[in-house]
C-alpha cells in the first residue's frame, strides 16, 4: 500500500544523525557523558571561573540588600537602568528553548530532537537569571509577593489593568510551563539512566526522578498526547511572554516605547538572541563532548537560517521605528530618531546596527553557516547586539523625553556591571552542572530518528486465519 | 525474630504476575503484540524504549483521556483568572484608573490567557502521570533482570496472569512460538 517514496535531497545536505548508529550506541554515547566520563581538569577550571562569577552576583546582591538601589546608576529620569535591560535580554534568550521544543515539534521538524533538551535547560536558566532583575528592581524584594493577588490584612489587591502585573503572570507561567515541559521530556531518559547506572545511590536518585517509568505502550500513548498538548499550549505562551514584556513599554507614553510594532518586534528579537545563545553553547559542547554525530552541520545551518530570518524581522522593526519617527510628524518621535543618531549614545546605536543588522548578513553565504568558528563569532555578536538593543530602548528613550528640564544621562556603576556579569556566571554555572548530571540530548527522541524505529502494521495481517 | 513469608504473597495464591517475552526490534514487538491480541489475550502490555506508533492501539488501548483533562484544566484556569479579576476590580476593590470602567475586560484578557495555559499545562502533566499510575516505585516487571534493557534497545511483551485465557504452560508455548529472544516468568 504505502510506496516508499524517497524525497530527493540535495547531495550536500547533511543528515540529522550520523549514519551507523543503533539504539544502543545512542544510549551509550549520551549516558556515558553522565555516568562514565571522568571529570576533566578543564571542566573544573571552567567551573571555578563561572562559579566565581556567580559569587560575584551574590556579593553584588548582598550589598544591594544592605544599601538599596542607590548603589546602581539609576536616577531620575532614568529609573529603569540595567535591571530592566538585563531582564529583557535574558528573557529573550529564554525563548529559544520553548520555541525549539514546542513550535518545531508541532511543525514536525525532527532536527530539533537533538538540540531541544539543552535548549530547554538553557531557557530555564535564562529565565531564572531574568527573574532576579525585576525582583531586585522593586527595591524591596522581600515584599515582591505583593505583586500576587492574595487575601491580606491591608485588604489591598493588585491593579489588573497594569502591564507590570501581566508581566508577573506571564513570566511565572512561562517558567512553570518550561520547567514541567523539560521535566516531562526527561522522565524516559531518567529511566534509562536508572537502568544503566551501577551506583546504588544514583539508582535511587534517578529511580525517584523517573517515577517508575517502564515504557509501557499505554504510558507512551498518554505521554505523547500530553507532550503534544503541552507543545500546543506552550506555542502561544512563548509568543505571549515577550509580547507582554513589550507591553511594559508600549503601554507607556514615552517616545520610542509607545508603538504598536513592539510585540512582534520583541518576539522576533527574542528568538534571534535565543538561537544565538543556542549556537554559542552548542558549538563548543558538541566538540568537547564528541556529539558531532547528533548535532550535525545541518543543525547549525538550520539555526543560522532561523537567526538570519528573525534578524531581518528585527531589522524591519528598526526601519519602521525610524520611518515612523519621520512619517508621524510628531516632534518627539522625530527627536528620538535624531537623538539616537546624533545624541550622546550614538556610538551604542551604531554598534547596535552593526551587530544586529549588518554583520549577520554574512549568514546568506553557506560558508559562514557551516564554519563553526565564524558561526560562533556571529552568534556572539548577535547576543551583544541584542543587549545593546535593550539598552537603546530603555536608556535612550528615558534620558531625553518630552521636557528639556528633565533630560539626563545614565552611567552604570560597577555594581550594575557586577550584577550583569554575575548572572552570566550563574547561567553558565547551571549549564556547567547540567551537562554533567543530566542527559543533554533527548535519548528517546533520538532513537525515534533511526529507521528501525518505524514499524508497519500490515505485516501482522497474514496471521489471521 | 522471623517473618512469615507467606503473608506477603498475593491473596489468590498465585505468585506469578505474568509471562514476559523479549524481542530485538520494534517491528518484531509490533507483530508479536498483534498476534497475541488476535489470539485472545486481552490483558497484555508492551514495553519499548521509545514511543511506537500504533502499538497501544494494537494491544487494545482506546481510552486516552489526557486531552479531556487538559480541556477541563484550561477552562478552570480561564474561569479562575477572569472571575478573580472581575471580583477584585469590580466588587471588592474597585479603583478608578484613568477613568476606565471597573469592568475593563480587554485588560483582563492577558492574565486569563496566561492562567488558561498554566492550568492546562499543569493538568497535562498531572493528568498524564495520574492516568499512567505514576509515580510507582515498585512494579513486578522490574523483577526480570533483562527488563533493564527496556529503556535501552530491547522490546518486551507481557501477558498478565489475570487474563482469563492465561495458563502458565500454554501461554509460555504460545509466546515461544513468536520467536522471542527469551520468555521469562514475572514474579509478582
Amino acid at each position: 500500500m504505502a510506496t516508499d517514496t524517497q524525497i530527493p535531497v540535495a547531495d550536500r545536505r547533511v543528515p540529522v544523525i550520523a549514519p551507523g548508529h543503533t539504539f544502543s550506541t545512542i544510549t551509550a554515547k549520551i549516558t556515558n557523558i553522565v555516568l562514565k566520563r571522568p571529570v576533566s581538569l578543564g571542566w573544573i577550571f571552567g567551573f571555578l571561573i563561572v562559579f566565581g562569577m556567580m559569587n560575584m552576583l551574590m556579593m553584588a546582591l548582598g550589598y544591594l540588600f544592605i544599601k538599596g538601589t542607590g548603589i546602581w546608576g539609576i536616577n531620575i529620569p532614568i529609573g529603569w537602568g540595567f535591571a530592566i535591560v538585563n531582564f529583557v535580554w535574558w528573557i529573550g534568550i529564554g525563548h529559544a528553548g520553548t520555541l525549539i521544543s514546542a513550535i518545531l515539534a508541532l511543525l514536525r521538524q525532527t532536527w530539533r530532537n537533538s538540540i531541544n533538551r539543552f535548549a530547554e535547560a538553557m531557557t530555564l536558566f535564562a529565565v531564572a537569571c531574568a527573574g532576579i532583575f525585576p525582583l531586585v528592581h522593586t527595591g524591596r524584594p522581600w515584599l515582591a509577593y505583593w505583586l500576587f493577588p492574595y487575601p491580606n490584612t491591608m485588604r489591598y489587591w493588585p491593579n489588573f489593568r497594569s502591564p507590570l502585573v501581566w508581566d508577573v503572570f506571564a513570566v511565572s507561567t512561562y517558567l512553570t510551563i518550561s520547567l514541567v515541559f523539560w521535566f516531562i521530556g526527561l522522565i524516559p531518559d531518567l529511566a534509562t539512566l536508572r537502568d544503566r547506572t551501577e551506583n546504588p545511590v544514583l539508582q535511587k536518585v534517578f529511580g525517584l526522578l523517573a517515577m517508575g517509568w517502564r515504557g509501557s505502550a499505554r504510558h507512551w500513548h498518554r505521554y505523547e498526547s500530553a507532550y503534544l498538548l503541552l507543545a500546543g499550549l506552550a506555542t502561544p505562551l512563548v509568543l505571549s511572554v515577550h509580547t507582554v514584556v513589550s507591553f511594559d513599554f508600549a503601554v507607556a507614553i514615552v517616545p520610542g516605547w509607545h508603538t504598536t510594532i513592539f510585540p512582534p518586534y520583541f518576539v522576533a528579537g527574542a528568538i534571534y538572541s535565543g538561537f544565538a545563545m543556542v549556537l554559542c553553547l552548542a558549538i563548543p559542547i558538541r566538540s568537547i563532548y564528541g556529539l558531532k554525530d547528533f548535532i550535525t552541520e545541518r543543525h547549525l545551518e538550520n539555526a543560522a537560517k532561523v537567526m538570519l530570518a528573525t534578524g531581518l524581522i528585527v531589522a524591519y522593526g528598526y526601519f519602521m521605528e525610524a520611518f515612523m519617527g519621520w512619517y508621524s510628524g510628531s516632534q518627539f518621535d522625530s527627536f528620538l530618531l535624531w537623538n539616537r543618531l546624533h545624541g550622546p549614545y550614538k556610538l551604542w546605536y551604531f554598534a547596535l546596527l552593526a551587530c544586529n543588522i549588518f554583520i549577520p548578513q554574512v549568514l546568506w553565504l553557506r560558508k559562514f553557516r557551516v564554519s563553526t568558528g565564524w558561526l560562533w563569532l556571529i552568534s556572539f555578536v548577535v547576543l551583544v547586539g541584542m543587549w545593546l538593543e535593550r539598552f537603546i530602548i530603555v536608556i535612550v528613550s528615558l534620558t531625553r523625553d518630552f521636557v528639556n528640564s528633565s533630560f539626563g544621562m545614565y552611567y552604570p556603576t560597577k555594581w550594575d556591571w557586577m550584577t550583569f556579569a554575575g548572572t552570566i556566571g550563574m547561567f553558565l554555572t547551571f549549564m556547567w552542572l547540567f551537562v554533567r548530571v543530566l542527559p543533554m540530548i533527548s535519548i528517546f527522541e533520538l532513537r525515534t530518528l533511526l529507521p528501525e524505529a518505524h514499524v508497519h502494521e500490515d505485516a501482522a495481517e497474514e496471521v489471521k486465519p | 525474630m522471623s517473618y512469615d513469608v507467606s503473608k506477603f504473597e498475593s491473596p489468590t495464591g498465585s505468585s506469578s504476575y505474568g509471562l514476559m517475552a523479549e524481542f530485538d526490534s520494534a517491528q518484531e514487538l509490533m507483530d508479536a503484540a498483534h498476534k497475541t491480541h488476535e489470539a485472545g489475550y486481552k490483558k497484555i502490555d508492551a514495553y519499548s524504549p521509545f514511543p511506537i506508533e500504533g502499538l497501544a492501539e494494537t494491544i487494545g488501548f482506546e481510552k486516552n483521556r489526557v486531552s479531556l483533562v487538559v480541556l477541563i484544566g484550561g477552562l478552570i484556569g480561564a474561569l479562575t483568572a477572569y472571575s478573580l479579576q472581575y471580583w477584585v476590580a469590580v466588587i471588592t476593590y474597585p479603583t478608578n484608573v484613568g477613568g476606565r470602567p471597573y469592568h475593563s475586560w480587554p485588560s483582563f484578557i492577558i492574565i486569563t490567557f496566561e492562567l488558561t495555559i498554566l492550568f492546562g499545562g499543569l493538568s497535562a502533566v498531572i493528568g498524564m502521570l495520574g492516568l499512567n499510575g505514576l509515580p510507582m516505585p515498585y512494579h513486578p516487571v522490574f523483577n526480570v533482570a533483562e527488563f533493564a534493557k527496556a529503556t535501552d534497545n530491547k522490546f518486551f511483551l507481557v501477558v498478565f496472569s489475570s487474563d482469563p485465557n492465561y495458563d502458565a504452560a500454554r501461554t509460555r508455548s504460545f509466546l515461544s512460538s513468536l520467536s522471542p529472544r527469551m520468555v521469562a516468568e514475572v514474579p509478582s
